[in-house]
C-alpha cells in the first residue's frame, strides 16, 4: 500500500439553515480545499462523497445529485454512507483509492443539509428502526441516545453535572472556530437547567441540526511532497459495524469503536494510544458520546473518562486535548460534514495552522472518530505530521 | 494555510425559519405519501402470531445456546441457522430507560398541560438469555421512579383487539 497524505482542506460556515443548495455547499468547500493547496480540478483523478440519509434532503440518488458540486464531472466518483459515522469513513474511502495505487489524487467531500425536512429531521429517522418490532412504538433517535446515556451513567455512577462539562468545554472551544454555529460561554448549571428532551438528555446535551460541507484533498506521496511542505499522513484507518439488534447489546460500552480503533492503531504502529495520540476529535453529537468514545478508543481505561474530564486532561491546554475544534456540540453537526470538519481540525493542529485554537506542545499524532447508525458503527482515522 | 473567518464568511448564507415560512425566500414544498407493506419472514412472522395469542416466543442457537428475542432464523454471532422455538415469559427487568418530553418527530409533548412523559425502555425478557432485551414502553409507574433492574410485566390488549403486532402488548408495568 502507498502512503497517502492530506494536502488541502476547506469547509463552509455551519448554520441551522442556509439558503445554498447541497450542491452549492459542496462546491464552496471543495473549491476552498483545492485553492488551499493550489490545485485545480484537472489535477484530481477521482472524487468520493459522503452524505447521510437521502430522507434528510428528500432527494434520492443524492450522491449523483451532489456530484457536480463535488467536482465529479466525468471522473471516477463514488458516494458512501455509514450513518453518523460517514464523515470519518470519507477519508478512509478516499484512502482506498490512493493507497491502492489506482489514483494519485482524490477529492474527499461531505455535505449535509438537514434543514429541508419538516418539521424536524428527527422524523426522517423513524424508518431506521426495525419496521415490525420497533417502528410501531414510534421511537425517535433521541430516545436511543438517552437510553444509551442512561446505561453508561448507571454502569459507572457518572453524574449528569459532570457529563455536562463536555458541553461547557466544547461550546467554549467553538468560539474560536470560524465555521461555528453554537460557540458560547455556558455553565454546567445552564446545561442542567436547559429543557429536558428525553431524560437524561437535556437541550444543551445535544448538538444542533446544521447545514454545511467540508472537504479534504488526498494525494499519493510523490504528489504530496510536490504540492506542500506540510503533508499530513493518514497512518491508520479502522472501521467496524456492530449488530443491528441493538436491544441485545450492552450499551454501556462501544465495542465496535474499540474494534475500529485497534485496527487503526495496529496499522499506525500505536501500542499505547493514551500516550502516543497527542490530540483527538472523538465524535460528540451528545455530551456523553465524547466520553463514551474516549473510553472505546482506549484513550483512558474503561470508566476513566469523567475523571479525565474533571482533571482538565481533555481541555485544549490539557495533556490530551479532545474536540479542540468545539466539536459537533459547538461547531455544529451537519452529520457527514462534521466528521471531515474533525479531520480538518487534526490536519490544522498538526500543521500548526489552527490559529486561536492551536494546542500547545506541537502535537505530531492525532485522531478523528465518528459513530452512527443504530449506535452501531465506529470509524477511526489516525494522522501524523 | 489557516482557515479564517474571512474565508468561510461567504460560503453560506444564513436563513431564519421566518424567512422561509413567510415566503421571503422562495422554496418548494412536498409532502411524500408513501406506502409500504413489509413482509416479516418466518421468525418475526411466528413472533407476531404468538403475540396475537398473548405469548412471547424466542428461538435458540444450538451453537452458542443463546435464547434470542426477537427470534431470528440465523444467529448473527455464530452465523448458523437457529434451532428450536422456546416460549419465554411476559415478564422481565428494566435494563435502561428514558423519560421523554418529545415524540418521534421531536415535537414537544404538553407536559405542563398534564401529558405524561413517554418512558420507552429496553426490557430484558425472563426466560431469554441474559441481556436479551426488546424496546417497549413503560406505564402505570411514576416516570421518575423507574430504576435499573425494576421488575415489569406485559399489559396485553384484550384478545379480540390483537392484530399480531408488537403493539398487542400495550406496555409493561411494574410488578412486585
Amino acid at each position: 500500500m502507498r502512503k497517502v497524505a492530506i494536502v488541502g482542506a476547506g469547509l463552509t460556515k455551519f448554520y441551522r439553515n442556509v439558503q445554498e443548495t447541497p450542491k452549492e455547499l459542496a462546491f464552496e468547500a471543495t473549491k476552498m480545499a483545492l485553492d488551499s493547496c493550489e490545485m485545480k480540478l484537472s489535477d484530481i483523478d477521482c472524487v468520493v462523497h459522503g452524505t447521510a440519509p437521502d430522507a434528510f434532503d428528500g432527494v434520492h440518488m443524492k450522491g449523483e445529485y451532489l456530484s457536480d458540486g463535488s467536482g465529479g464531472y466525468r471522473k471516477p466518483y463514488m458516494r458512501h454512507f455509514v450513518g453518523g459515522g460517514t464523515g470519518c469513513f470519507s477519508p478512509i474511502h478516499g484512502w482506498f483509492h490512493v493507497a491502492s495505487g489506482m489514483f494519485d489524487t482524490c477529492i474527499v467531500v461531505a455535505e449535509e443539509k438537514m434543514s429541508s425536512a419538516y418539521p424536524h429531521p428527527a422524523g426522517a429517522f423513524l424508518t431506521i428502526f426495525d419496521h415490525t418490532t420497533e417502528q410501531p412504538l414510534y421511537p425517535t433517535l433521541i430516545w436511543i441516545f438517552a437510553i444509551e446515556m442512561n446505561r453508561f451513567m448507571t454502569t459507572y455512577g457518572y453524574k449528569k453535572e459532570d457529563i455536562a462539562r463536555v458541553a461547557v468545554k466544547n461550546k467554549k472551544n467553538a468560539m474560536d472556530h470560524p465555521s461555528a454555529q453554537l460557540g458560547a460561554e455556558i455553565t454546567v448549571k445552564d446545561v442542567l437547567d436547559s429543557e429536558i428532551m428525553a431524560w437524561p438528555v437535556n437541550r444543551l446535551d445535544i448538538s444542533p441540526t446544521s447545514d454545511g460541507a467540508a472537504c479534504i484533498i488526498l494525494a499519493a506521496e510523490h504528489v504530496a511532497r510536490r504540492v506542500t511542505e506540510k503533508p499530513i499522513w493518514i497512518d491508520g484507518v479502522g472501521w467496524a459495524l456492530d449488530s443491528a439488534y441493538w436491544t441485545t447489546r450492552d450499551l454501556y460500552y462501544p465495542d465496535y469503536v474499540e474494534v475500529a480503533a485497534r485496527q487503526a492503531y495496529k496499522m499506525a504502529g500505536i501500542k499505547e494510544p493514551s500516550k502516543e495520540i497527542h490530540i483527538a476529535e472523538p465524535y460528540d453529537p451528545f455530551t456523553y458520546k465524547e466520553l463514551h468514545h474516549i473510553e472505546g478508543l482506549g484513550l483512558c481505561k474503561k470508566g476513566g473518562s469523567v475523571q479525565m474530564l474533571l482533571d482538565g486532561v481533555t481541555q485544549r491546554t490539557g495533556n490530551l486535548p479532545c474536540c479542540p475544534s468545539g466539536g459537533a456540540l459547538g461547531v455544529g453537526n451537519p452529520i457527514a460534514a462534521t466528521g471531515i470538519m474533525k479531520v480538518i481540525e487534526i490536519f490544522s493542529q498538526l500543521r500548526g495552522e489552527a490559529g486561536k485554537r492551536q494546542v500547545p506542545g506541537k502535537p505530531t499524532c492525532g485522531l478523528a472518530q465518528a459513530w452512527g447508525d443504530l449506535m452501531q458503527v465506529g470509524t477511526v482515522v489516525v494522522m501524523r505530521s | 494555510m489557516e482557515i479564517t473567518e474571512k474565508m468561510v464568511a461567504k460560503t453560506a448564507t444564513k436563513l431564519s425559519a421566518d424567512e422561509i415560512q413567510k415566503g421571503k425566500v422562495l422554496s418548494v414544498k412536498w409532502t411524500p405519501k408513501l406506502k409500504y407493506a413489509w413482509d416479516n419472514g418466518p421468525a418475526i412472522g411466528r413472533y407476531l402470531a404468538e403475540l396475537k395469542n398473548g405469548k412471547i416466543i424466542a428461538k435458540k442457537c444450538d451453537k452458542c445456546h443463546r435464547i434470542m428475542i426477537p427470534p431470528r432464523m440465523f444467529c448473527e454471532l455464530c452465523w448458523v441457522p437457529t434451532g428450536e422455538w422456546i416460549y419465554v415469559q411476559d415478564t422481565g427487568i428494566v435494563n435502561t430507560w428514558v423519560v421523554s418530553y418529545v415524540d418521534w418527530k421531536a415535537t414537544r409533548l404538553d407536559i405542563e398541560g398534564g401529558v405524561r412523559p413517554l418512558t420507552p425502555a429496553v426490557i430484558e425478557i425472563d426466560g431469554a438469555s441474559k441481556g436479551m432485551g426488546i424496546l417497549h414502553h413503560l406505564n402505570d409507574v411514576d416516570p421518575w421512579k423507574i430504576y435499573r433492574g425494576m421488575k415489569v410485566k406485559a399489559v396485553w390488549k384484550p384478545p379480540e383487539e390483537r392484530t399480531g403486532a408488537i403493539t398487542d402488548i400495550k406496555y409493561f408495568k411494574p410488578i412486585k
